[in-house]
């Protein structure tokens, strides 16, 4: 084991950081005001390498999608730097990367295949091509033939579909994922982290996948960080997830390897967990 | 016990039953104004308001009344509308100017702006302006405040997804605040025409030489409550097509929108 994943490794990071979080820290006006703040997370010193497909775990709350927000340029930290391929992010939105929000975020006016290529019309692809590229993304995700249909024609699992080839038709070089999945029932969930990784493994993009599902985490990752109960969250512990790929996420939570690594992150995440628990009972 | 199934979307059911209750009304004021229970020389008469209108129409004498209100009514909801639209989205996506227009937006929109013809009659004179004046006034304000609310209520989520996929702000504004402010704008539409029917009627009402608003104030002169009710429900006919046309749009533009039942997240 411990030679293929030292192989693996080698191959997977060239080295370079996509996106590096140097001493972030987040503080926002607190709900209950006079002037306290709410620290989300603190200190975060965090690197994703290129290619490499690194997911995020934590308890609800965390401050996990502030770590995406930042990622995305979306939210400046109040200190610390962010840096994308070593260029820091400053003010500007991330444009290398794609966003997948956890919400739905299609456009509800406008059909599954405008949706898709609204991004490549942003960036100035004329309007024909650009519906040529999202009619082939649509077949790619699974959705061939519901190109017309608007959001609120399709089922919760098509939307994300959908919202996944609108991510990925502008090619980008970063794909930052914010519980994606966690809306859909567990069966439609194992076949879209299937299409995921098929997809991914076409030209390992860096993905930031932040979810609460541990299993998901270690099934798709090459890396899982855990984060420590919020406020002030920062990581506490990562593990490298030495599987074989390609993997199939139904069949790898069964191995021997998925589940003693299930119980090691488990066995830190569990504490966190329990905190979180009691911060918001009492 | 369930003898009638008045099921809502039956529609030969629903239009029989209009019919029906528009009939019996005009039949209950037949009877109580021909009976005399009621002064006909002051509640007039269906069939007298009947022939009164076909005549009207036979004379040709109407058109050019209805044409003068016609035209007054769109010009004020069209430019109304485009007035509304415009300062909506601009304010609702300039805060600091919202804030500092808010209080005056709020005084002219609790004003009684009726108030306005007389003012509007001297500053634009008899003509079609002063009424058209009045409308856009009207109008205005309903489509202004629905536009800015509309905006307001962009999903933060479609808006920071939009952003992320590469969209500037002139783009956002087509392609987000423009579509989710439309949906507000046309049920503000609606009420916009009756609305725009005020503000023409009104105005002729208080001056000028043509148009139905001034034929009602004619016939009110020499006490003919016939032509008074005619004039008004020919107006009724023509708001109604009016709203009609609103709808035929509504639907043609907002296709995207769930039907009544069904939901949908980005929306809410």
């Amino acid at each position: 084991m411990n030679v293929l994943k030292h192989k693996f490794a080698e191959q997977r990071y060239p080295a370079s950081p996509t996106i590096n979080f140097d001493a972030v820290t987040c503080a926002f006006a607190s709900n209950e005001g006079g002037g306290k703040t709410y620290t989300a997370i603190r200190d975060v010193t965090l690197t994703v390498n290129d290619g490499e497909f690194l997911s995020i775990v934590g308890p609800t709350g965390c401050g996990k999608s502030t770590l995406l927000n930042v990622a995305a340029g979306l939210m400046r930290p109040s200190s610390g730097h962010i840096s994308i391929f070593g260029k820091e992010l400053q003010g500007g939105l991330n444009r290398d990367a794609s966003y997948l929000f956890q919400a739905d975020a299609l456009m509800p006016w406008k059909n599954a295949e405008d949706n898709v290529a609204a991004g490549l019309i942003f960036h100035g692809t004329p309007k024909a091509e650009a519906l040529e590229v999202a009619r082939d993304w649509l077949v790619r995700v699974g959705l061939d033939g519901h190109g017309h249909k608007y959001p609120h024609q399709m089922s919760g699992g098509m939307r994300k579909r959908a919202g996944l080839a609108q991510a990925l038709a502008l090619n980008p070089r970063i794909l930052l994922m914010d519980e994606p999945f966690s809306a859909l029932d567990i069966q439609t969930r194992q076949l879209m982290e299937n299409e995921l990784l098929q997809l991914w493994a076409a030209d390992r993009k860096s993905v930031m996948f932040v979810t609460h599902d541990l299993e998901e985490a270690i099934a798709l990752s090459d890396r899982v960080v855990v984060l420590s109960a919020g406020p002030a969250t920062r990581p506490i512990a990562e593990f490298d997830i030495d599987l074989d790929r390609p993997r199939e996420v139904a069949d790898i939570r069964m191995t021997q390897r998925f589940l003693q690594l299930h119980a090691a992150i488990w066995d830190v995440l569990k504490g966190e967990v329990l905190k979180s628990y009691a911060r918001t009972r009492s | 016990m369930r003898a009638l199934a008045l099921d809502p979307r039956n529609r030969g059911l629903v239009q029989a039953s209009r019919l029906i209750l528009l009939s019996g009304g005009v039949f209950i004021w037949w009877l109580c104004t021909t009976m005399e229970w009621l002064p006909p020389f002051f509640f007039g008469d269906p069939i007298v308001v009947a022939q009164r209108m076909v005549g009207w129409f036979i004379s040709g004498e109407i058109f050019l009344h209805l044409y003068t209100t016609l035209l007054e009514t769109l010009l004020a909801f069209g430019i109304g509308t485009a007035l509304g639209l415009g300062v909506g989205l601009w304010l609702a996506l300039s805060p600091f100017f919202a804030e500092v227009t808010d209080p005056f937006l709020k005084a002219f929109n609790s004003m009684p702006r009726l108030i306005f013809a007389p003012i509007f009659a001297l500053w634009f004179g008899l003509g079609i302006w002063s009424k058209i004046a009045l409308g856009v006034t009207l109008v205005f304000f309903v489509v202004f405040f629905n536009v800015f609310q509309g905006v307001r209520e962009v999903s933060p989520v479609v808006l920071a997804n939009t952003r992320m996929l590469g969209a500037s702000s002139r783009q956002l504004m087509r392609h987000v605040y423009l579509p989710s402010a439309m949906s507000w704008v046309f049920s503000s539409l609606h009420n916009a025409v009756g609305i725009a029917f005020v503000g023409s009627v009104v105005g002729e009402y208080l001056g000028s030489e043509k148009g139905v608003g001034y034929v009602i104030l004619l016939a009110e002169g020499v006490f003919d409550i016939n032509s008074v009710i005619a004039g008004i429900l020919l107006l009724t006919i023509f708001a109604l097509l009016l709203d009609a046309a609103v709808s035929f749009c509504e639907d043609r533009f907002m296709r995207w929108r769930p039907e009544a039942g069904q939901t949908v997240g980005a929306t809410a």
